[in-house]
């Protein structure tokens, strides 16, 4: 059977999208092209499995929330809850994306062109051999990271359309206790949550770094060596499960 | 009172507000159907407790009179509200508000429009500036009517609210057939406070009007210091301070908007303390003087006053807000989709910085 389901999405109420998708992938479609979008919900939610979607438009909140595989594009912007407790899969959005992307992810990688909103990659997590990974190619709001217990997030500050901000908002990285957050050039300590300190990229750093830097300009046709000319610092929690212990004993 | 068997089958869409405005800045008039269908594809950010619009440039013939727009529970209240309003006011015009009925709209309350000047012979308030006096009878019928509200009293424009969904509230009032050069919508899902007709938005007060998506959680502290200055709260919904605050900051005492944005949602003490002594100062002084007017709590307000719009959130942006650029045209929403949806084409779209104002003003 062909795989390649392609729906219009003009006038299309969310809640029959996303049943004819399900539909669709019930019946074996893996390929989906989806045009015309603007602002349906919930699109791609808690869908397993090697599909793969190309959104035109601007879709709605809670893009690809509780996703576990599919690979999704979308050749526009995105709203908010972009990957929402997102499992495993791949988000790459051409354009800026919201607010709160990529909240409490538990694994797969989003990929992000432009600017992104405020609190994005909060209380991120990470288990074994599960590590959800953002990277971002322009700046970002306010409370990046803010209480991540894992994984990564890399700014880039680079696509953006903010010349004049800084590369991440107030309060990055508040509360943090796991996880990593990798900066490009460097962030004004003013920026940095209470406690938190940036230090040097080193060699094990770098390595992730060139493998998610390397994914993201393959998808969007940039150059990575021109991106990791620049030195990074990261910024790592000065705390490890601070609660660890609240109720058990040592 | 115990909960329904199997409550974790029933379904709960998580919303909040939606918010929509576009101003042309040449005053090129907009046809109503383009904030209705905005408003329309944020339909699930609300509940269908409440939905309205504020429109600017829709009486160009009454341009030089206060539109009143009235709501009443019954016939006996708008009378008495008439009475006051005729005894304030010369009255130019008196009419029903154009309303059809639908089917989603029930037991809408009466809706009556005045168009009026002041008296030269004012039976009280005589030492008020014409403002001032408008503002003091308009407070006065929503206090003492008895269940007449005056929810619109700008020159040129108005306001259209009701217990809806926005775009069930646009047929009712027939707003397709108005044009307006600045338009604002509202998708109510109320919190905390009652969903009835005079709690929808927009709030507005003279030429001034807000929508707003989120809570002001300072609404106590900011509806006492307003009592102070003669501004009584009647709606019983949070965003009611705003349009009054606008009010006393930019009309009374002189604010710029840029200014008052800064007491709405001033920075940090930590930034204050970063800044240059003279700048220290300034914004020191604004948080002592205003304080009772800063609004705590999450918000995205959009506020029309006839020559601008201007978009705003709180200073950690707990609400969403987009601008977005067309030509002679500036949009503001909660979505993009909405603004992607009545205009395909954009020239700039971008996400303005907690607590810093966008603010549009006319150029023509």
């Amino acid at each position: 059977m062909d795989k390649k389901f392609t729906l219009d999405a003009n006038g299309v109420y969310y809640r029959q999208l996303n049943e004819r998708i399900r539909a669709a992938v019930a019946e074996g479609h893996t390929d989906f092209e989806l045009t015309n979008v603007r602002g349906q919900r919930y699109i791609a939610d808690a869908l397993a499995g090697d599909l793969r979607f190309h959104i035109h438009g601007v879709p709605g909140q809670d893009l690809g929330a509780f996703m576990r595989g599919p690979k999704i594009r979308v050749s526009g912007n995105a709203q908010d809850g972009v990957g929402n407790t997102m499992d495993d899969g791949e988000i790459a959005i051409d354009g800026l994306a919201g607010d709160v992307l990529g909240y409490a992810m538990r694994g797969g990688r989003i990929m992000v062109r432009g600017d992104v909103g405020y609190r994005v990659g909060i209380h991120m997590k990470a288990y074994m051999e599960k590590v959800p990974v953002v990277v971002i190619g322009g700046k970002a709001g306010d409370f990046l990271g803010e209480y991540m217990a894992g994984g990564a997030i890399v700014l880039l500050g680079m696509f953006t359309g903010k010349p004049d901000a800084p590369i991440a908002g107030r309060s990055l990285g508040t509360g943090m206790h796991g996880g990593v957050i990798y900066v490009r050039g460097g962030v004004p300590v003013e920026q940095l949550g209470p406690h938190l300190k940036t230090e040097a990229a080193d060699e094990a750093d770098m390595a992730v770094l060139s493998k998610h830097v390397t994914a993201f300009a393959a998808s969007f046709g940039l150059d990575a060596a021109e991106i990791l000319s620049v030195p990074f610092v990261r910024v790592k929690p000065f705390s490890h499960r601070p609660y660890g212990n609240l109720y058990v004993a040592a | 009172m115990k909960a329904p068997f199997r409550y974790y089958d029933y379904e709960k869409d998580i919303s909040g507000c939606g918010i929509f405005g576009v101003i042309d800045k040449k005053r090129g008039l907009i046809k109503g159907d383009m904030p209705i269908a905005a408003m329309t594809c944020m339909h699930d950010r609300g509940n269908g407790l409440g939905g309205g619009f504020a429109a600017y440039g829709i009486y160009p013939d009454m341009a030089d009179l206060y539109a009143f727009h009235v709501m009443s529970s019954s016939q006996s209240a708008l009378d008495r509200a008439e009475e006051m309003i005729k005894a304030h006011f010369e009255v130019h015009e008196s009419q029903p508000i154009p309303t059809r009925k639908t089917l989603a709209i029930k037991n809408p309350p009466l809706m009556w429009r005045y168009f009026l000047s002041v008296k030269e012979d004012r039976p009280r308030w005589r030492s008020l500036s014409e403002e001032d006096y408008v503002v003091a009878v308009l407070m006065d019928v929503n206090k003492s009517s008895g269940g007449a509200y005056v929810f619109s009293s700008g020159k040129n424009m108005g306001a259209f609210k009701g217990v809806g969904f926005p775009e069930d509230i646009a047929e009712f009032f027939r707003l397709e057939e108005y044009s307006a050069y600045i338009w604002t919508g509202h998708n109510r899902f109320p919190t905390n406070t009652p969903g009835w007709w005079g709690g929808a938005h927009p709030f507005t007060l003279l030429n001034w009007s807000i929508v707003h998506n989120g809570e002001i959680s300072s609404y106590g502290i900011n509806r006492r210091y307003l009592c102070m200055h003669n501004y009584e709260c009647t709606l019983m919904t949070d965003t009611e301070v705003v349009a009054y605050l606008l009010d006393l900051l930019i009309r009374k005492h002189g604010l710029t908007k840029r200014m008052a944005s800064w007491v709405f949602a001033p920075p940090f003490w930590d930034e204050i303390a970063r800044m240059s002594p003279q700048e220290k100062e300034a914004f020191t002084a604004l948080r002592m003087v205003y304080g009772p007017a800063m609004l705590n709590g999450p918000f995205a307000i959009l506020v029309g006053d006839g020559k601008s719009l201007m978009g705003l959130n709180d200073r950690i942006k707990l609400r969403p807000l987009l601008v977005a650029e067309h030509g002679d045209r500036v949009f503001m929403s909660s979505e993009e989709s909405a603004v992607r949806d009545v205009c395909p084409e954009l020239d700039k779209v971008w996400m303005p910085k907690a607590g810093e104002p966008v603010i549009v003003e006319l150029e023509a």
